[in-house]
Order: C-alpha cells, then sequence, then structure tokens
C-alpha cells in the first residue's frame, strides 16, 4: 500500500518527517507533491536564523535557546546546517552535538543538513525543510547556518529574526564582516563574553548600529546581547530581544511584508530552478551541449546568438515538454 | 542530486574513548557519507531518536569500555520498536572475539576491531546500507 506521506505527517510522525526531508534533499520527484499538500498547512511557525562566523557558538546558542522555549511551553524544530567538503561530497554533521539535551524530547525535532556544494550558508533544500517542520506543526524554527564570513547572507530570505553571532578575539571583526553579515543583524549576540576584549567588541558594534541609525532608518534598532552561551549566561535576554523584534515585526505590518518578498524571491527561484533544469537535462541529452560548447570555443559561433536560438526553440517546443510537469 | 549513505557515528555510555569514534566519522565524511558525530555519553534512546530524526541509513557504535553487550543490542530492539528494521546497525572498539556471536545473533550486522583496514569497514557499509 502506498504511505500518505503527508497525511502521516499532519498527524505527528517523525519518521515521514524524516524520509521527507531526505527526498528534498536528495531532489527526489516523491517529495514535491507531498510539498504540494502541506504547503496549505505552512506559515504559521516563527523562523529565526543563527549565523556568525566558524565556532562562535551557533549551536550552543541554539541549544540554549531550545531549553528557554520548552519551559515557555513552546515546540521547536531545529535545521542545522554543516558545510560538505567540495573534494569528497561527504560531510561531517557536528551540531547536534551540542544539542543532545534535547535528543528524547518528542516535541523537539533536529534535523542536520549538509549544504552539498549549495553557497550562501544554507543548503538548497533548507527552505523546503523549513516547510516541512512548519507543517509537522513546530511553534518556532531555528535555523543554524554554516559558520560564514562575508557573503553568506541568504538566511535573511527565509528568517523572520535573523541572529548574527560575533565573538571577541577575531581581530576587527567589524571590518571583516562590513560587507555583508553586518547588514542582516535583526538581533546582535556577543558570545563568548567570558573572554577578553567582550566589551570592546560591544562598543563597536554599538557604534556600528549608531552609523546605521543614521543610513538606515528601518524603526528598529538591533539591541546587543552579551551572551555565555556554555553557562547559559544572558540567554533570557537574547530570547526577549528576540521577542521584541518578532512584537515589533507583527505590530508595524513588516512580517507580512516580509514573507511577501520571500514568497516573491522563492516563487521566482523555483520557476527559474525548474525552467534551466528542463533545458539544461534537454540539451545534455543528445550531446549537444557539448557540441555547442565546442563551437563557441573554437569561435564558430557566440554564446548570446546560441543562447537565443535555444531559448526561441524550445518556446516552440514546449508543448512537447508540457508533459514532463 | 545523487543519494548520499547517512550515517550517525555514536558513543553510548560512560566511555570516554573517543579517538577511534571521531576518526572512524572523518573517514566515513571522506569516504562521501554524511555523517552525524553525536559526542559522548548517549543513551540508547538518544542515539535511536537521533537516527530517526536524521532518518540514517546507518546507525555505527564505538565501545572501549567493555559495555557492548548491554548497549548495541538494546540499540537494535529500540530501532526494531520504532519500526526502523532497514537502519544498518555496526559496531566497533575493545570487543573480545567470544562476544561477536552474541551481539551478531542480537542484530547488529558486524563487529569491526582495532587494526581492522578501514575500507573493509567502508565498503561493508557501502555494501550493506539500504536504499531509500
Ligand atoms: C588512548 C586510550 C585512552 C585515552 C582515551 C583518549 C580518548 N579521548 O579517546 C585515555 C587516557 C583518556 C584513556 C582512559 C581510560 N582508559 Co583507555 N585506552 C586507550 C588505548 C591505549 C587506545 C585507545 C585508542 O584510542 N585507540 C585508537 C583508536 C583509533 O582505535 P579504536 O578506538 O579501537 O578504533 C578502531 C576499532 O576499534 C574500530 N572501531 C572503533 N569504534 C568503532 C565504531 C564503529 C561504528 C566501527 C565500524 C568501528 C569502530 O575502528 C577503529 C579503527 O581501526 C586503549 C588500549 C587499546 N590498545 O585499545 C586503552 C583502553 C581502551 N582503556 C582502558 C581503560 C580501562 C581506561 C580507563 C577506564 C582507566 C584507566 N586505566 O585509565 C580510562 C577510562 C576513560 C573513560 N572515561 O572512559 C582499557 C579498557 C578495558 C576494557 N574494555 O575492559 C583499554 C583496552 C586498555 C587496557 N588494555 O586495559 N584511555
Ligand atoms: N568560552 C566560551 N566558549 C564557548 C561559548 N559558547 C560556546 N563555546 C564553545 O565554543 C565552541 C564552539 O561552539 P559551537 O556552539 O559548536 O559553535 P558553532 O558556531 O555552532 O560552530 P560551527 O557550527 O562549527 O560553526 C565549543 O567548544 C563551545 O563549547 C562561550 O560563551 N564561551
Ligand atoms: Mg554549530
Amino acid at each position: 500500500m502506498k504511505r500518505d506521506y503527508a497525511k502521516e505527517i499532519l498527524a505527528g510522525s517523525p519518521q515521514a518527517v524524516a524520509r521527507l526531508i531526505s527526498w528534498l534533499e536528495d531532489e527526489d520527484e516523491r517529495a514535491y507533491s507531498i510539498m504540494e499538500e502541506l504547503y496549505p498547512h505552512t506559515g504559521r511557525a516563527y523562523v529565526i536564523g543563527i549565523t556568525g562566523s566558524p565556532g562562535a557558538g551557533k549551536s550552543t546558542l541554539t541549544d540554549k535557546l531550545i531549553r528557554i522555549m520548552r519551559k515557555g511551553g513552546l515546540t521547536v524544530g531545529v535545521v542545522a546546517v554543516d558545510p560538505s567538503s567540495p573534494f569528497t561530497g561527504g560531510a561531517l554533521l557536528g551540531d547536534r552535538i551540542r544539542m543532545s539535551d534535547h535528543s528524547t524530547d518528542p516535541e523537539v525535532y533536529i534535523r542536520s543538513m549538509a549544504t552539498r556544494g549549495f553557497l550562501g550558508g544554507m543548503a538548497k533544500a533548507t527552505c523546503d525543510v523549513v516547510k516541512v517542520l512548519d507543517a509537522f506543526g513546530k511553534d518556532i524554527i531555528i535555523i543554524e547556518t554554516v559558520g560564514v564570513g562575508q557573503d553568506e547572507v541568504d538566511i535573511v530570505g527565509l528568517a523572520d529574526t535573523t541572529c548574527v553571532v560575533l565573538v571577541p578575539g577575531l581581530g576587527d571583526v567589524i571590518q571583516s564582516m562590513k560587507a555583508g553579515v553586518m547588514e542582516i543583524a535583526d538581533v546582535y549576540v556577543v558570545n563568548k563574553a567570558d573572554r577578553d576584549g567582550a566589551d570592546q567588541l560591544n562598543m563597536e558594534v554599538n557604534a556600528r548600529i549608531e552609523q546605521d541609525i543614521h543610513i538606515k532608518m528601518s524603526g528598529w534598532v538591533p539591541p546587543v546581547n552579551k551572551t555565555i552561551a556554555v553557562d547559559n549566561v544572558g540567554m533570557q535576554d537574547l530570547w526577549e530581544s528576540i521577542l521584541k523584534h518578532r512584537a515589533f515585526l507583527e505590530e508595524s505590518g513588516r512580517l507580512v511584508e516580509k514573507r511577501r518578498k520571500q514568497t516573491y524571491q522563492e516563487t521566482l527561484r523555483m520557476i527559474h530552478n525548474e525552467l534551466f533544469r528542463l533545458i539544461r537535462d534537454q540539451l545534455s541529452e543528445d550531446g549537444r551541449l557539448d557540441r555547442l560548447v565546442e563551437e563557441i570555443l573554437e569561435r564558430k559561433r557566440d554564446p548570446y546568438s546560441t543562447m537565443r536560438e535555444i531559448l526561441s526553440e524550445w518556446l516552440d517546443s514546449t508543448p512537447k515538454y508540457k508533459e514532463a510537469l | 542530486m545523487a543519494k548520499k549513505i547517512k550515517i550517525i557515528v555514536a558513543k553510548p555510555g560512560l566511555d570516554g574513548h573517543d579517538r577511534g569514534a571521531k576518526l572512524l566519522a572523518r573517514i566515513f565524511a571522506e569516504e562521501g557519507m554524511e555523517v552525524v558525530y553525536t559526542g559522548l555519553r548517549q543513551t540508547p534512546e538518544m542515539i535511536v531518536a537521533a537516527a530517526e530524526q536524521e532518518d540514517a541509513d546507518v546507525v555505527g557504535l564505538s565501545s572501549l569500555s567493555g559495555v557492548h553487550n548491554y548497549f548495541f543490542p538494546r540499540v537494535v530492539e529500540l530501532l526494531k520498536d520504532k519500526g526502523l528494521n532497514d537502519v544498518l546497525v555496526v559496531g566497533g572498539g575493545i570487543i573480545p572475539v567470544e562476544d561477536y556471536d552474541f551481539l551478531q545473533k542480537s542484530g547488529v550486522k558486524a563487529i569491526f576491531g582495532p587494526g581492522t583496514p578501514t575500507m573493509e569497514i567502508v565498503n561493508f557499509i557501502k555494501s550493506n546500507a539500504r536504499a531509500r
């Protein structure tokens, strides 16, 4: 008998969730009809992003946040992303180690994901996995990104509240992060406040925020929270900051606005990906793509007109490909 | 996207010897697998919950403190209770050969002691992990 995964997930089966996530990671066709059924049940969870440099304490902070959320009766889903090796394709997924305390709590579902070559700080399927956990009924979903450098900021396209974790002792952090990560913080976390340089860092972040107020005029000034995650210090204040940001988004109407933007981007991205896949597969099938590449290399043709040629051909033949959808 | 073998490497009980487990976790990753290392001091319940949530194809247990005869069968049993019958369970560490038979009868598919060439372990896993 064929299993009804959507039904099982809505009824609370962690195994059905687990398998669906694997299929999403593998881009297995079986996943998408289930996602269609689940979609109407999404949009209820609040999504928190935790990002920052490698080893900054993202997993430890997540662990302690889960503890607070559970005390407040909230159910939690966690998507913890670690990088795949570009050389072997394998991955060591170590975030879970820090969240051991919650592994047998049925109201907490933790899933590790490897990036599988996807850049931007997350895996390609992370946005789908968030929807699965949302439909599964989790109140809060935490996404822990890979340890990021400067411009891996895809998390903003997914999280309602993005927490950027900084730690003292990494040199001129603000300078090195100015390009991307510093621009996406709704809440700053200065973790490892037990270490030298925490006050200095705190001052630098506040100075930066001070400047941002003049530049951005967004109506929200990101709070800075000092924490010692390993010792569970400062966590309640961090949670309050997240709640305040949530209240701000909800009361100002920004939450709806944010999600509209995210849905817009996502819809376009899905169309883009699928179109790209269809055309690529069709071109690769009979070795035509290789031949075209050779001709372009030899300057017998140029990539610009080739692109237009292929597209116009493809548009003419679309009825044929409609069945594939 | 090619499917990857997902494997949990876990240290059940209070055994603090983690060199072998960490080494294997790295080797599995270098062989293209996605490896979740759970860390030390795991109860069978924790290991099985992780296997369930991660949709693990394989659970690898490491024990050097002589507690394998309790922990390994218990993990197999809990997996069965959850209906996770197709998860491959393997073990390693300091395990007397006299115990191999008992462990295999209780559902641990293979035991690898010190000195096993790591490719032997990798090949066994690759050829015995389920499809999903
Ligand atoms: C290094 C070591 C330590 C280090 C551990 C460091 C660490 N973080 O791991 C320290 C000094 C801390 C230590 C402490 C103790 N140790 Co000690 N230790 C060893 C020693 C010398 C080597 C272990 C090792 O790291 N081997 C290298 C790794 C790579 O090998 P491995 O783990 O066996 O893994 C291989 C295989 O077994 C297999 N494998 C292992 N796990 C898995 C898992 C899977 C899924 C698979 C497929 C395969 C697999 O593949 C690996 C590669 O081939 C052994 C003796 C020995 N020769 O094994 C004693 C030994 C394990 N220790 C022992 C003891 C008694 C202790 C202590 C209790 C007491 C003491 N006297 O200090 C403490 C307890 C610590 C604790 N909390 O548990 C005994 C255990 C006796 C027993 N089983 O009945 C041993 C056997 C020594 C002995 N002959 O008495 N120890
Ligand atoms: N001194 C100190 N150490 C901390 C603190 N928070 C976390 N750590 C330690 O920092 C190390 C890394 O912590 P993780 O939580 O794994 O960091 P992470 O950002 O999730 O790491 P990646 O996921 O690998 O990028 C661990 O050894 C933690 O125990 C803190 O507040 N103070
Ligand atoms: Mg982490």
